[in-house]
C-alpha cells in the first residue's frame, strides 16, 4: 500500500490491518510521554486547500506522536493562493523531500492527480465529494470498539449522500468489513445510480433505526434548501433529523455517530448530540490513533 | 502556400476504396482518371498503391482558437493539422476573443486561413451577442461579407432560450443558412463535468445528465419544423439523441447531426484516474451510447463526423479535473478513428466514409468546391490514406499547436499519406507542406 486514495481500493485484510494497528497505537494515548519513534526523520507535509481545523490537526498530532517532522502547508499564506498550481506545489513539496502528502482539497480526484506527480505517499484527507477514506476508517474502528465487530453490523448513514465524500468511503470499507449499510436520505440528496452500490437504500428513517445498530449522521448544509434539494430546514428535520423521540426507537445497544461539524438542530438535537450514545468525541479521540496507523502502515515500511 | 503548382500523376490509388487507378492533377483539377496514365513530362508521380483515395475532408467543427488563444491553436497551425489530418476545409468556431459575432472578426479568421492556404477556413458566426443568449448578433451582415458565412452557433453554449432559437432559425433562412446547436440545457448542467451515473456518483463528479442533451434535441426538432428552417445538432452524444433525431427525421423535420470520433471509441471510464485529458463537452458516455452513436451513424440518422477539435495548452489540463478545460484535438486522428469504429467493423464502406466526412458535411455548410466526387473535370481535393500503416498517437509530435489527444498511447489503424488542395500538396509522404 503507497497511498490511500479510497476506502475501494482496501481489501478486507488491508482494512482489519489498519485497524488492528490503530488499536495498538491508541494505547500510546494513555501513556505519560505520548510518542513512539517509528517516523522519525520522516517529513509529512500538511496540504490544506481547504479549511479543516479538525483533521488537520488530528493529522498533525498522529504524526507528531511517531516523532515525524510535520509542514502545514495551508492555501492561505502560501503560494497558492498566488495561483500556483496543484502540479507546481506537489514538485516542490517533492523537492523538499516530503515522505508523505496529507492533502485535503475541494476538488473531487485531487488526491489521485498529486499521487502522480510526487514519489511520496499521498494520504487522501477528503478531496471534494469523492472519498474521505480515514474518517470512514475511524467511524469503523469507533463501531468495532463499542460494539466488537463490524461483520453482520447493521448501519444506517442518515443524510446528504450526495455531497458526502464521508459516506463514499463508508459503504465501500463496511461494504467490505462485512457490515450491512442502508442510505437514508431524501431522493434528491441520493445519487442517481445509488441503487447499484452495495447498500440498501431507504427514503423512510423510522423505518430504518429500529433495525439498526448504529446511526452515522451526516451534515447537511441549509444551502441545499436554496438550491431545491429539499424544502425547507424544517421540513428536513421533521423527517430526517435525529430527536429524542427517534433515539428511544433504536435498539438501546445503538450508538449515534457524526463525522461532525454537526449543526444541531438540523440533522441532530442537542439532546442526542450531548447523550453517552453519540460518540461524537470518542470519534475525534479515535480519528489520531487510526491516522498514526495509517502514517505508518505508509510510511513505516523503509 | 507550397511553391510546386505542378501537375501530380497519383498512381494506384482506390478511389472510395474501389479497384486502383491512376489520376492526374493539374491546374487544381482531377483532370484524368484511369488505368496506365501517362502524365505530362513534368508530373510528379506519387506512389499510392494501396492508397484509399476519398474526396478532401471537411469538417463542420473546428476550434482554431484565434483571434484571442494563440497559446493554444493558430489559424495556421490549426490548418497544419487540418491538412494532416486529410481536411481541406474546416469551419472555425465562433468561440474566439473576441467572438465571431461580427463580419469583421469573421472576415478576420477568413483572411487568415486564405494565408495560411492549407485548407479553406470557413469562419463561423456567432447566433447571439458575444455568445450570451440574449440578442442575435449581425447574422445577415456575417453572411454577406466576404467570409460568406452560412453556419452559425454559439458552440461551447447551449441557445437554451427557445424564442431566440426560434428567431435564429426563421432569419438564416433568408440566406440559407443554418443553425448549428450546441445541445445542453444550461440549468440541468450546472457545475457538471462528466457524464451522470455509475461513474459520476462514484467518483463524486458533478453529472451532465443524458437529457440534458436530448431535451434541447427534442425542441429544437420541433422548433425547426414549425418554422420549416435547417437545424444542425453539434456533438450529439447520447442514445437518447440519436433516437429523438431519427424520429424527427421520420417526422420530416430538416435535421442534419453530427458525431465526433472520442465519442465514436471512448466511454466515461476513462475518467477514473480524473486526468482531465478525457474532460470533454459534451462528456464521454456509455458503452450503449457508443454503440447507438455508430449505428447512427451507419443508419444515416446521424449525418456527419465532426471533429469538435479543441486544442488547449498543458497547463489547462494538468490539473484538478474540476479546473481543467473541457475538449480534444482531433483533426489529426479522425479518419483513423473512423477506420477503426466504423470500417474495420463493417459498419460504413469508404464509400460512406467519404460521404460522412466531405460530401455531406460540404453540403450541410454550403462549401463550394468540396465534398465532390473523385471525377474527371472535378476540383483535385484529394486525401490519400493508408488504412494498413498502424500508428501510435503521440500528442507531442502533432501538427497542432496542443498535443491534448484523448488517443494518446493507443494504436490507430492507418495514417494520412498525402492532401491535396485544389491539386497543390498540402501534406506529402505524411509531412506538411
Amino acid at each position: 500500500m503507497r497511498h490511500l486514495l479510497s476506502t475501494g481500493d482496501l481489501d478486507r485484510d488491508q482494512a482489519t490491518l489498519i485497524l488492528d494497528t490503530a488499536s495498538e497505537l491508541a494505547q500510546v494515548a494513555d501513556r505519560s510521554v505520548k510518542k513512539l519513534p517509528t517516523l522519525r526523520g520522516r517529513t509529512v507535509v500538511n496540504l490544506f486547500y481547504e479549511d479543516s481545523t479538525r483533521t488537520r490537526t488530528s493529522f498533525e498530532l498522529a504524526a507528531k506522536r511517531l516523532s515525524a517532522d510535520v509542514i502545514n502547508f495551508s492555501a492561505k499564506g502560501s503560494s497558492v493562493s498566488k495561483g500556483e498550481s496543484l502540479k507546481d506545489t506537489a514538485l516542490t513539496l517533492q523537492a523538499m523531500g516530503a515522505d508523505g502528502v496529507v492533502v485535503r482539497h475541494s476538488a473531487s480526484g485531487a488526491a489521485h492527480r498529486l499521487a502522480r506527480w510526487v514519489d511520496g505517499s499521498v494520504l487522501n484527507a477528503g478531496d471534494g465529494t469523492h472519498e474521505h477514506p480515514t474518517q470512514a476508517l475511524l467511524d469503523a474502528f469507533t463501531m468495532r470498539n463499542r460494539l466488537g465487530r463490524l461483520e453482520g453490523l447493521r448501519v444506517a448513514v442518515v443524510g446528504d449522500v450526495l455531497h458526502s465524500r464521508v459516506a463514499r468511503s463508508s459503504v465501500l470499507l463496511l461494504t467490505t468489513l462485512g457490515a450491512e449499510v442502508t442510505l437514508v436520505a431524501p431522493p434528491t440528496l441520493l445519487p442517481v445510480s445509488v441503487h447499484t452500490w452495495p447498500c440498501e437504500v431507504s427514503y423512510d428513517l423510522d423505518a430504518v433505526l429500529p433495525k439498526s445498530d448504529v446511526v452515522v449522521l451526516l451534515r447537511v448544509q441549509a444551502e441545499r434548501m436554496r438550491e431545491s434539494f429539499f424544502p425547507s430546514v424544517r421540513e428536513y428535520t421533521r423527517n430526517y433529523g435525529l430527536d429524542g423521540e427517534r433515539l428511544g426507537r433504536m435498539p438501546e445497544h445503538a450508538l449515534v455517530m457524526h463525522p461532525g461539524p454537526m449543526v444541531r438542530g438540523m440533522e441532530i438535537s442537542a439532546e442526542v448530540a450531548d447523550s453517552p450514545r453519540c460518540t461524537v468525541t470518542e470519534q475525534v479521540a479515535n480519528g489520531v490513533s487510526l491516522r498514526m496507523a495509517v502514517l505508518y502502515l505508509l510510511l513505516g515500511g523503509s | 502556400m507550397p511553391e510546386n503548382h505542378g501537375p501530380y500523376l497519383v498512381r494506384g490509388a482506390r478511389p472510395l476504396g474501389g479497384d486502383p487507378v491512376d489520376l492526374l492533377l493539374s491546374d487544381g483539377t482531377i483532370t484524368r482518371i484511369g488505368a496506365g496514365l501517362e502524365g505530362p513530362q513534368d508530373a510528379q508521380v506519387v506512389d499510392a498503391d494501396g492508397l484509399i483515395a476519398l474526396p478532401g475532408l471537411v469538417d463542420l467543427h473546428t476550434h482554431l482558437r484565434e483571434p484571442g488563444r494563440e497559446d493554444a491553436e493558430t489559424v495556421e497551425t490549426g490548418s497544419r493539422s487540418a491538412a494532416t489530418g486529410g481536411y481541406t476545409s474546416v469551419h472555425a468556431m465562433a468561440n474566439t476573443d473576441p467572438v465571431a459575432d461580427t463580419a469583421g472578426v469573421v472576415e478576420q479568421v477568413w483572411h487568415l486561413g486564405r494565408e495560411a492556404g492549407l485548407c479553406d477556413v470557413r469562419p463561423v458566426g456567432a447566433v447571439t451577442v458575444g455568445l450570451a443568449g440574449e440578442q442575435l448578433a449581425e447574422i445577415g451582415a456575417m453572411a454577406a461579407s466576404s467570409a460568406a458565412v452560412r453556419v452559425f452557433s454559439d458552440d461551447g453554449i447551449c441557445v437554451s432560450d427557445a424564442l431566440l432559437m426560434r428567431r435564429a432559425l426563421e432569419y438564416v433562412k433568408a440566406f440559407d443558412g443554418v443553425v448549428a446547436q450546441h445541445a445542453q440545457e444550461p440549468r440541468l448542467t450546472e457545475g457538471a463535468q462528466m457524464n451522470e451515473g455509475c461513474v459520476s456518483d462514484r467518483l463524486g463528479l458533478s453529472g451532465w445528465p443524458a437529457v440534458a442533451e436530448e431535451a434541447i434535441i427534442a425542441r429544437d426538432c420541433l422548433l425547426a419544423q414549425h418554422v420549416g428552417s435547417r437545424l444542425h445538432v453539434c456533438h450529439v452524444s447520447t442514445k437518447g439523441s440519436v433516437d429523438i433525431i431519427r424520429w424527427a427525421k421520420e417526422r420530416g423535420c430538416d435535421v442534419t447531426a453530427e458525431v465526433t470520433p472520442h465519442h465514436l471509441l471512448l466511454t466515461e471510464d476513462l475518467v477514473e484516474g480524473y486526468d482531465p485529458v478525457y474532460k470533454v463537452n459534451p462528456p464521454l458516455r456509455t458503452e450503449d451510447d457508443v454503440l447507438a452513436l455508430r449505428e447512427g451513424l451507419a443508419d444515416g440518422t446521424i449525418d456527419v463526423v465532426a471533429t469538435d477539435h479543441a486544442p488547449h495548452p498543458v497547463e489547462a489540463k494538468e490539473t484538478e479535473w474540476s479546473d481543467a478545460a473541457m475538449g480534444m484535438v482531433g483533426l489529426e486522428t479522425a479518419l483513423a478513428v473512423v477506420q477503426r469504429t466504423m470500417v474495420d467493423t463493417g459498419l460504413l464502406t469508404w464509400k460512406q466514409v467519404a460521404d460522412r466526412m466531405s460530401v455531406t458535411p460540404a453540403r450541410i455548410g454550403r462549401v463550394e468546391g468540396h465534398g465532390r466526387a473523385l471525377a474527371e473535370g472535378e476540383p483535385a481535393n484529394v486525401v490519400l490514406y493508408d488504412p494498413a500503416d498502424p500508428v501510435g498517437v503521440d500528442g507531442t509530435t502533432m501538427a497542432s499547436k496542443s498535443s491534448n489527444t484523448p488517443f494518446r498511447g493507443m494504436s490507430l489503424p492507418g495514417r494520412v499519406r498525402a492532401t491535396f488542395l485544389r491539386g497543390v500538396p498540402t501534406v506529402l509522404e505524411g509531412k506538411t507542406a
